[in-house]
């Protein structure tokens, strides 16, 4: 049964469409397109009127499109240690021109058709059509991919003019993702890691264009220091003048500010949604606000992405009232998911959740782009605040708070290859997890991007074991 | 004394830092264990402390930093904090973490846990932006805070006056340093690869004006000696440490000389000094903000090819005929950046070798297959 989407849910979706058709629209006139990591100030380019895309956003969307590995691979190729993020990988590949492309018969101009691809056909009663035959399930043709192949935009410009270089062109994947403008200028931000900075250096010396660099150094209090907060503030008009020398424009303070206001009303509409997986059961799983997190990293200084999560919220709102949820299945347990998903295996990830009634009411991104500021030193505060900028007692204090508000029973932790930062002091904020609120964590091993280094097996072990603790606790509890 | 005399001084330092912990110690001195990278180390000296290196351990296993650490975490690291979890490090009277890359930013905070109430744990975070005025007064801000911390231990206040006799103490060691490198690599029958990285370890350890008074004896007599005609191979190393004698050994016993290292436990923290005049404090930042070529550093001129194309220039001005890049385990700046490494080294013509490796290698019988192949077709 198709899930029942609502219109915030819809209008989140377009936001984000819209940002990827603006970008392609703006490269296609000849207008400069950015690239800018998820927490650099997007208010600054807002003020200049770019388009920016979201290397981050991007690398998950192909990894959830099933092109992670193949993208992974290619950045192998071109000499990356596959111990790297593979968002940098992805992110890397395909600022070399590489892109994953459906496989052209070139006498034909058909697309070849992956007989491993594609869904069992299911008959008028929804039961499962049996070749007769083979004796195995028939495919339902509608469903059936083609095969993926890797190709090269820039090997595709070098073709002359032909039918070669119009069906290779043709045949790169149409999704967003897939289809993203390359880099006129790069914007980072290295507040979520280090490797950030490194990871844009390098598409800077592969398009040979600027970047643009807001360095935001590790923070080991809770407080941000004073002198801290200069340091930002300075590189913020540092960046300003760059801003201003590669348009050609002044910086509008206007734009800037309506921005700023986009920005803050998106943040608050988000933790206002994120809030309602506070009620008992929630009304949806905190899977979907992996989705959403497209529109608060892609479009938070747009004012469409604040209506939309208002229009969530209303959604939600009428959906607490009446007693719906959308979580597909009735809410056993409530965990938190400590870090990024594995956006290649969501629905190995969700199964076992499902099957053991285990609801996601948690999740770190919760408070992590929660950003709200009223003026320009707050708004320097709020950007050193991302997840992997803040010292393991603000770490603790953000999960131990959102744990508690949104009530879990315990705590699904993603030791997560590719994020060394995230996973860094992991294990102690696990013991502290269980110390301070008596819930009982489990950890798995897995990626944000590439799907070979998730063991499906070991998380449904995990999984299950988080289970039986949990259970133990609600019986001690009852008595 | 003899040139293998002074040899077997450095290498027994090298070889034991933790009887000098316990020496300085006998001597009254407080000393204080300090992490990759620059860390400003000149602080430590002026407040009358002893700053101790602590790059890991070639001979220590994980176990009690598991508690801590997943399994894909640099071994430098995660030694570190091994060796302050069994008791190996106990007598340090503090220690500073800088975080300059991905597995730091953490591991400060590990080390802060687990020393919690036993060791004081300075923390330092650098700025990437480090050349202009607002990156120098971060630079300064933080070194401030370093400052502030060290007098609550060594318990008097560090002078300028101090700190400017420890800068000019540091810059003489590095100028030794420099120099060795240099005669090392010209001498590379008499400083052998696992003598020469002993002479260079050892730095971290001992206080630095003892160590360059016998640095400069060494030097002087390897200035005597006359032009070696080496018959063997010569290459530059790359990488963040190659420390390990079973390591270099595969070196000596195949006539590769080290004529020249882009080493990030060797020549690379040594490439330029600090003022030895005015603020001393403003002398240190500008010092860290001339620093450059480094995969851990941010390239302002991040759209050039900058440090691949200085380590190119090394190996040309060093007469080295490969580069051999040690590629340490889990280290994502250097994995990032070796793709550019290789095309400028390619487009040079000069050859290179990848070699894997990590703190907890006990069997080197893969590099030293590799390594002499590599030989063999320089």
């Amino acid at each position: 049964m198709a899930k029942e989407v609502s219109p915030g849910v819809l209008a989140l979706r377009k936001v984000v469409e819209d940002v990827y058709a603006d970008a392609r629209k703006a490269h296609a006139e000849g207008r400069l397109v950015g690239w800018s990591s998820s927490k650099f100030p997007c208010e600054l380019a807002a003020a200049f009127d770019l388009d920016v895309m979201y290397p981050e956003n991007q690398a998950a969307g192909i990894a959830a499109n099933r092109d992670g590995e193949i993208m992974c691979k290619a950045a192998e190729d071109l000499g990356f240690d596959n111990d790297i993020c593979g968002y940098a990988r992805i992110s890397l590949a395909y600022a070399a021109g590489k892109r994953a492309s459906r496989k052209v018969d070139f006498e034909t101009g058909e697309y070849v058709i992956n007989p491993n691809s594609g869904k069992p056909l299911k008959d008028e009663n929804g039961k499962v059509v049996i070749d007769p035959e083979t004796g195995k399930p028939k495919k339902d043709p509608k469903t059936m991919q083609p095969y993926t192949v890797l190709d090269d935009i820039y090997e595709i410009e070098a073709l002359p003019e032909g039918r070669e270089k119009e069906l290779r062109k043709a045949a790169i994947k149409p999704y967003r993702q897939m289809q993203m403008p390359q880099p006129d200028f790069v914007l980072c931000c290295n507040n979520i890691c280090n490797c950030m900075t490194k990871w844009y250096e390098n598409i800077a010396r592969m398009r040979n264009i600027p970047l643009i660099m807001i360095d935001i150094p590790y923070n080991n209090t809770v407080d941000v220091h004073d002198t801290n907060v200069a340091y930002v503030r300075a590189q913020f008009d540092h960046a300003i003048h760059q801003l201003e020398e590669l348009t050609g424009k002044k910086f509008d303070e206007k734009k800037f500010e309506e921005a700023c206001a986009n920005a803050n009303r998106t943040a608050q509409a988000w933790l206002r949604v994120c809030d309602y997986l506070q009620y008992k059961p929630a009304p949806y799983s905190g899977f979907d606000l992996f989705n959403h997190m497209a529109d608060v990293v892609t479009a938070r200084g747009r004012v469409a992405a604040a209506e939309a999560f208002e229009l969530l919220e209303k959604d939600l709102a009428e959906a607490v009232k009446v007693g719906k949820t959308t979580t597909p299945f009735p809410e056993q347990y409530r965990v938190m998911f400590e870090g990024i998903p594995c956006w290649p295996k969501l629905p190995n990830l969700f199964k076992p959740l499902k099957e053991h009634g285990v609801n996601v009411t948690a999740v770190v991104y919760a408070p992590a782009f929660g950003f709200v500021y009223n003026n320009m030193d707050e708004m320097v505060r709020a950007y050193y605040k991302a997840p992997n900028s803040v010292c393991i007692e603000q770490g603790v204090a953000w999960r131990e708070g959102i744990c508690r508000d949104n009530k879990v029973d315990g705590v699904l932790v993603h030791y997560n290859r590719s994020c060394k930062p995230w996973s860094g002091y992991m294990a102690e904020m696990q013991r502290r997890f269980t110390e301070d609120l008596g819930v009982p964590c489990a950890g798995f091993d897995g990626d944000q991007a590439d799907p070979r280094n998730f063991n499906e097996a070991q998380y449904e072990t995990r999984v299950q074991g988080l289970v039986e603790a949990m259970e133990a606790n609600k019986a001690a509890k009852e008595g | 004394m003899s040139i293998e005399v002074m040899l077997k001084e450095f290498a027994e330092a090298s070889a034991h830092p933790y009887r000098l912990i316990k020496e300085y110690k006998a001597q009254g001195k407080k000393v204080i264990g300090v992490l990759p990278y620059y860390a400003p180390e000149e602080l430590v000296y002026a407040a009358g402390m002893v700053p101790m290196g602590i790059w890991g351990s070639n001979s220590k296993t994980i176990s009690m930093a598991k508690e801590y650490c997943a399994t894909f975490y640099c071994t430098i690291a995660q030694l570190a904090l091994e060796m302050l979890l069994d008791g190996t490090l106990d007598d340090l009277d503090g220690i500073i973490t800088p975080t300059i890359c991905d597995t730091l930013r953490p591991m400060s905070q590990n080390f802060r846990v687990a020393m919690e109430g036993k060791l004081p744990c300075i923390f330092l975070a650098h700025p990437q932006q480090r050349k202009p005025a607002f990156g120098l007064q971060f630079t300064m801000d933080q070194y401030q805070h370093i400052k502030t911390e060290l007098e609550k231990i060594s318990g008097s206040a560090i002078t300028d006056d101090a700190l400017r006799n420890a800068i000019k103490v540091y810059n003489r060691s590095r100028a030794a340093r420099r120099e060795f490198v240099k005669l090392a690599g010209e001498h590379p029958d008499v400083i052998s690869a696992v003598n020469r990285s002993a002479v260079l370890r050892s730095a971290w350890f001992m206080l630095k004006d003892e160590h360059t008074a016998k640095l400069e004896e060494l030097n002087a007599e390897l200035k005597k000696l006359p032009a070696c005609n080496w018959k063997g191979k010569k290459v530059l190393t790359s990488g963040i440490i190659c420390d390990n004698p079973k390591l270099l050994q595969i070196f000596d016993d195949n006539q590769i000389a080290i004529v020249a290292d882009d080493v990030a436990h060797e020549s690379r923290p040594i490439r330029v000094d600090a003022a030895e005049t005015g603020d001393p404090m403003m002398a240190l930042a500008q010092q860290f903000a001339d620093q450059d070529y480094d995969v851990l550093l941010y390239d302002e001129f991040s759209n050039q090819n900058r440090r691949a194309d200085f380590v190119v220039k090394q190996i040309k001005d060093s007469g080295a005929q490969g580069l051999v890049l040690f590629m340490q385990q889990f280290c994502d700046p250097e994995e990032m950046e070796y793709p550019y490494l290789k095309k400028a080294l390619d487009e040079a013509g000069i050859p290179h070798i990848k070699l894997g490796v990590d703190q907890q290698m006990r069997d080197f019988g893969q590099a030293s297959t590799a390594i002499q192949a590599f030989a063999d077709v320089l």
